[in-house]
Parts: C-alpha cells; sequence; structure tokens
C-alpha cells in the first residue's frame, strides 16, 4: 500500500472536517434518542413516521423545517448581539470535540492540558446565553439568562474539583495520558472514590446542560423558553436545541473518557482489543447519553435557592473531601 | 411603585450604595399571561418581581368572559344545559347537575332512582378524569413531564365509557331536568368499572412517582401556605379548602341526588400547602372510583326519567342549589317568573373564588413557587370567566 504523505496542515483539515461532521451528527442521534428513550419510558411509541422505520428521520426533519423558518429580531432587540449569541453558544461546544480522544490516534489535538483546556471551554458558552439574554429585550430571558449565569458557577466547581480529582489520579492532565493511565475496572477504581467522583461529576454534568432536574434557565412552564425564548428558526435550533444535543454528546463523551476508560475495552481481554477503539467510546457515550436522558422523565424541577444550595451546601463540600481522599490514596496506597 | 423614570440613577450613585452595602436594585413587573404555558388559559398574573421574589401579585382576570349570565336569560331551559355544560370544560357534566336539581326543585319533579345512581355515577367519573388532568398539569408545571402521559392512560378508559353514553367527550349535555337524556348503552357499566378499577389499582404508583419524590415535596411542602381563616373569608371551596383543614364537602353535608347512600370518605389536609392540596385531590380520585363502584354495583332498574310536562317551564319562583364541583362548590341561583326561560340565573364557580385567594398566598415568593401554587389552585379558566 502506497504511503499517503499528508502535511500536518491537511491533516489537520481532515480532522476538523471530521468534527463538524460528528457534532451535528451526535446532535442528531442525541435528539432522536431522547424523543425515544422518553417516549418508551412513558409508555408512548414516540415519532413513528418520518424516514419510515421508527421514524429514524425526525431530527433531520426538524432540522430542515426551523431551516426554512422566518428568522425574527425583535425591534427593540440589541440586533448585533442577539445575531452573534447563537455562534457564541454554539462555538464552545464544538471545540470542546477538539480534545476528547475517540481512538488512540483520533484526536484532533491531544493537548498536554487537555483538561484543563476542556472545563475552560465548555463553560465559555454561558456567556452566548447571557448575551441572548440580554439582548432579547425580554424579561423572561433576562431571568433566564441571570439564572444561567448563576447556575454556572455553582455548578463549574464540582465538575472540575473532580476532575482534579481525575487528573490526580492520573498524573498527567492530558486527556489520552488520564484514558491509559486508568485501572480496571474503570469507575470501581479507586474503591468508592471513583464513583462517587463520578456521580458528582454527572450531577454537575446535567446542570451544566441545564437539564432537568437542574433546568431552572430554560424551565419551560414558568419562563418559556428563557434565553432563548425571542428566537425562531435556525438561531433557536443552534442556540438551543443544537446546544442542548451537543453539550450532552460532549458530556457522555467527557465522562467516558475520564471515567469510563475512553476508547479502552471494558474488561483487559485480548480478543476484546480487536473491536475498535472508536466502537467502544461511541457504546459508552451512548451509554452515557441514555444516563442523562433516563434523568429528564424521572425528576421534578429544583427551584433555583435550593439549586444553589445543592451545589454550595453539599455538591462542592463532597467534591472537596473527595480531593482528600484522592490525594491520600495517591499517597499512601 | 417606583419606576427609572422616577429616579435617575447613575453609575457613582450605585457605586456608592454598594461601598455602603445596600445594593440598589429595582422592581421588575412582569406580564405572566395572558398568554403563558403554565396558566392553562388567557389568565394573567401582574406579578412585580425583586429578582426572582414576588413582590405583589395581582390576577387579571376576564380575557374570557362569554356572558353566559346574560345568554341563558334568551334561551330555553334544555338549551342552557349545553351552555353551562360549557362553563368548566374539564367537568362537564357536573356543572349540568346543579342546573337540573335546580328545575327539578322548582317544578317539583320527581326523579327517579336509576335516574339518580346514572347521574352520580357519571359525576364521580368526571371528577376523576377532571383530577387526573390536574394531576397532570401540576406534574408538568414542576418540571416532571411523565406522569401527564400516565394520567391521560388511565383517563382514557373512563373517557371511553363517558363516550359511549353520551356521546361527547368534554361537553356531554346529558342530563334533563327531571332525569337523563338516555339510558346507559349495553357494556356502560364494564366498562365504567374497568375504568375506575384501574385507576384504585395503580394510583399507588403515581403517588410513588410524585408525592414520594424528594424534588417534589421540597417543592410543594411549606410553598403558598393558605391557612384555613383566610381560605374561609375568601369563600375557598373544594379541594384547595380541604387543604386547608376546611372538611367540608356539600356531597357529605348537604346530600343532593342520592349521594347520601354511598360510603365515602372526605379527605383534608392540615396545612394548606400545595403539598395538601395535591394529596387531597389525589385520594379524591380514589374516594370517586369507590362512589362510581358502590353507585354500579347497586345500580336499581326502572326509568330513566320523571314525569316531566312537554314545556320545561318553571313556575314563578326561586331556589339556590349547590353541589360538588370537582373544584368546589357549584351553586346555581334561578330566579323564574314562570317563563320558559330563567329570568336569573347566577352561577357562583369555584374557580372565581379560588382565585380570589392567590393574591395572598402569592406575596413574597419565589417566581419557582409562584408556578406550583397557580398549579395548585386547580382553576379552569372557563370556570372563572365564564
Amino acid at each position: 500500500m502506497p504511503e499517503i504523505a499528508l502535511t500536518t496542515w491537511q491533516i489537520l483539515l481532515l480532522k476538523v472536517a471530521v468534527i463538524l461532521v460528528v457534532v451535528p451528527m451526535g446532535a442528531l442521534v442525541g435528539g432522536y434518542a431522547e424523543h425515544k428513550v422518553m417516549a418508551h419510558l412513558q409508555h408512548r411509541l414516540g415519532p413513528m413516521y418520518p424516514g419510515g422505520f421508527h421514524g429514524w428521520a425526525t431530527t433531520l426533519a426538524d432540522g430542515i423545517k426551523f431551516l426554512f423558518k422566518e428568522d425574527i429580531i425583535p425591534a427593540a432587540a440589541d440586533r448585533k448581539v442577539f445575531s452573534l449569541a447563537p455562534a457564541a453558544i454554539m462555538v464552545p461546544i464544538i471545540m470542546v470535540y477538539l480534545v476528547i480522544p475517540m481512538d488512540r490516534t483520533l484526536v484532533v489535538e491531544d493537548l498536554d492540558v487537555g483538561i484543563f483546556y476542556l472545563l475552560a471551554i465548555s463553560s465559555l458558552s454561558t456567556i452566548g446565553i447571557l448575551m441572548a439574554g440580554w439582548s432579547s429585550a425580554n424579561k423572561y430571558a433576562l431571568i433566564g439568562a441571570l439564572r444561567s449565569a448563576a447556575q454556572l458557577i455553582a455548578y463549574e466547581l464540582p465538575i472540575v474539583l473532580s476532575a482534579a480529582a481525575v487528573a490526580m489520579l492520573a498524573g498527567t492532565l492530558s486527556l489520552n495520558g488520564i484514558v491509559e493511565a486508568q485501572n480496571f475496572p474503570f469507575i470501581l477504581w479507586p474503591p468508592g472514590i471513583g464513583l462517587a467522583l463520578f456521580l458528582v461529576f454527572v450531577t454537575g454534568a446535567v446542570a451544566e446542560m441545564t437539564r432537568v432536574p437542574f433546568d431552572m434557565p430554560v424551565a419551560e412552564s414558568e419562563i418559556i423558553t428563557g434565553p432563548f425564548t425571542e428566537y425562531t428558526g435556525m438561531r433557536y435550533i443552534f442556540s438551543h436545541m443544537f446546544a442542548e444535543m451537543g453539550h450532552m454528546v460532549a458530556f457522555g463523551g467527557i465522562a467516558t473518557t475520564l471515567f469510563l476508560g475512553g476508547y479502552r475495552p471494558i474488561i483487559p481481554w485480548e480478543p476484546l482489543e480487536l473491536i475498535p477503539g472508536v466502537v467502544w467510546f461511541a457504546a459508552k457515550t451512548m451509554m452515557m447519553i441514555f444516563l442523562f436522558l433516563w434523568i429528564r422523565p424521572t425528576f421534578p424541577r429544583v427551584r433555583e435557592d435550593q439549586l444553589q444550595k445543592f451545589a454550595w451546601k453539599f455538591l462542592i463540600p463532597v467534591s472537596l473531601a473527595l480531593i482528600l481522599f484522592t490525594g491520600a490514596w495517591v499517597l499512601y496506597v | 411603585m417606583a419606576t427609572t423614570e422616577d429616579r435617575v440613577v447613575d453609575a457613582s450613585e450605585v457605586a456608592a450604595e454598594v461601598s455602603r452595602g445596600n445594593l440598589l436594585t429595582e422592581e421588575m413587573v412582569l406580564n405572566v399571561g395572558p398568554q403563558h404555558p403554565a396558566t392553562h388559559g388567557v389568565f394573567r398574573l401582574l406579578a412585580t418581581l425583586d429578582g426572582e421574589v414576588l413582590v405583589n401579585a395581582d390576577p387579571v382576570i376576564g380575557y374570557m368572559h362569554r356572558g353566559y349570565e346574560k345568554l341563558v336569560e334568551a334561551r330555553d331551559y334544555r338549551q342552557i344545559t349545553n351552555l353551562v355544560s360549557r362553563m368548566d370544560w374539564l367537568s362537564g357534566i357536573n356543572n349540568e347537575l346543579p342546573l337540573a336539581l335546580a328545575l327539578e326543585t322548582l317544578m317539583e319533579i320527581e326523579v327517579p332512582a336509576r335516574a339518580q345512581y346514572m347521574r352520580v355515577a357519571m359525576c364521580e367519573m368526571n371528577r376523576i378524569l377532571n383530577h387526573l388532568m390536574f394531576f397532570a398539569s401540576f406534574g408538568a408545571e414542576l418540571g416532571a413531564i411523565t406522569p401527564t402521559f400516565y394520567a391521560f392512560r388511565e383517563r382514557e378508559d373512563i373517557q371511553m365509557a363517558m363516550e359511549m353514553t353520551t356521546g361527547g367527550r368534554m361537553h356531554f349535555g346529558f342530563f334533563r331536568p327531571g332525569g337523563l337524556k338516555e339510558d346507559a348503552p349495553k357494556g356502560f357499566f364494564q366498562q365504567a368499572l374497568k375504568g375506575v378499577r384501574q385507576v384504585i389499582e395503580r394510583l399507588p404508583d403515581y403517588e410513588n412517582l410524585l408525592i414520594g419524590n424528594e424534588i417534589f415535596k421540597q417543592r410543594t411542602v411549606n410553598v403558598g401556605i393558605l391557612p384555613q381563616d383566610v381560605a374561609y373569608s375568601y369563600g375557598v371551596s373544594g379541594p384547595i379548602a380541604r387543604g386547608s383543614d376546611i372538611s367540608f364537602d356539600v356531597r357529605k353535608d348537604e346530600p343532593y341526588s342520592s349521594y347520601d347512600h354511598f360510603d365515602f370518605n372526605v379527605h383534608s389536609a392540615p396545612n394548606g400547602d400545595c403539598f395538601d392540596r395535591f394529596w387531597v385531590l389525589l385520594h379524591e380520585v380514589v374516594e370517586s372510583a369507590k362512589i362510581v363502584e358502590q353507585a354500579i354495583e347497586g345500580m336499581p332498574d326502572g326509568p330513566i326519567m320523571g314525569k316531566v310536562p312537554r314545556v320545561v317551564q318553571a313556575p314563578k319562583g326561586e331556589v339556590y342549589v349547590r353541589t360538588e364541583n370537582p373544584l368546589g362548590e357549584l351553586g346555581m341561583y334561578l330566579v323564574s317568573d314562570g317563563d320558559r326561560r330563567p329570568y336569573r340565573l347566577k352561577i357562583r364557580t369555584p374557580s372565581y373564588s379560588n382565585v380570589s385567594a392567590l393574591p395572598y398566598v402569592l406575596k413574597n415568593t419565589y417566581v419557582s413557587d409562584m408556578i406550583a401554587i397557580l398549579g395548585s389552585f386547580f382553576f379552569v379558566l372557563g370556570d372563572i370567566d365564564r
């Protein structure tokens, strides 16, 4: 087989192209999964017609529908900020995917500070949400944006702390390094601490994605759709639906990488190594997405002050204690 | 109320206030409704907000006023049945009952036992439908979407029983002065029993789903407390009053239409918060289901229509009849001048009196609590505005 020589730039462009395909595909699949998983948990069938087989093309049809909707900008809105906000929300979410290793080599850039980059970038989209809420000139949007900002501050910390503990265990900030450093059976190691860290991370992630039970910023029965109340058409899809799904798939990937052994097989058995790492990664991410989807039809929504109390009085102390335990484990075991 | 125009705020003033420890804040008026997902219709709430706290709430009603009390004055008694059925659209058949009772009292018509039992069975089935609907919407307002679908599954069997008898799913138009429009069709009793038994069987699951949920408790316990004396003074009735420890039920205290033949409990709860109102609502479903079972099992044979003259014409006089609508006490004050039409029909609807207590309850709550409280007041817009 002749060696195909590609320059660094060509490889980079190819990788970026892959990411630009993976993110929308992930969001589409995530959206479809949300329809179907929720439907079956609620003794419904969900969409059955678009595309023929079990309505597989539902989200595709939805997307096309939104593409043709009129793009309305309210007269009182700050036009520039209003139009930019969906991009400010979407771009950080796409950038998260750049460092997630889908296989040993299938990663756009294996940064040495991968986990640091990831946590920094993933919270950037809140700026977009604030922009959307402020520029809409709508009181519901404003309330939603403020709730979103408050929620970010509260729930970013548990995520960062639990990820920091994982980095301590692995001894590296590189995501590939973290995956390679993990011992079997991933989240159950070190005993107790791993699982607790995982639960803290998932709770924080659900809050960061603003999904039930932490969906105060977009609580539809209270403040319509929060910051996105005034958005229509493609801007709505990008700022809300697509962003939520993109976020969900991204956090599924991050949780897989940090806790579930990323692209590695679930048990150390030689034949399983033959299955490509990307398959393992996809399967584990899907499992995480299912977990996120399962939470939504199960719980009611918490109140804003309860949400803050839960974060500051419970989740953050717990994650600090976990850091302590992890430190002790790393030093003495 | 202070507005931005009243007080010029420049940045240095704000900075000075902040350094002194007083943060300058502005109150904001938020229009909740007339189009809002949590108000089930065109209910409007002028909410004055200080951040997330509701400083003041002012319900504005009347967006759906259709003037029923005037409309009925120009219509024949038999036509009115179909009008009042549309007041509280979730419990149509319960609205028809007081009108029939009022006419029967004025015209001194004896209603046969079978018709009375049928009326009770259908009213209670309608009550189950109504309560399950509020079970569904209350969950949805608190962000729990699953109860909606569970409730609608249960509603369907009972809804079918109602449909096979009356031909309608919401507006039945089935009660006539003196009895019923028709006798129950074949299979009605089986279908109704199947529906209510399913409800009795599955209701514990629903209780676990919501009442057993820690987040649900946090959202509802001690939220939106309506004290007993306030409930009395606003004339609050129905499950909302019973949630405030007022153990009053017209079915029990002033039995009408043979309600005294049936064995059922009136549940009340002591605290008057959202949780108690919801708890009472859920437990009433079981009691209603029991009444339906008793009514169908003890259904007497015989005619379904009393001796009614060909022309329904109430003699001169006046009468006040009250019944227990699913949402509270429904009263009809009928004044007749001996014509085929009422001279005046004053309708006292439960939701109207119930929402009048809202400003008291909503004061100094959070925005999220506002939604929980609106949901737990179980009102129907058509019932408020008529």
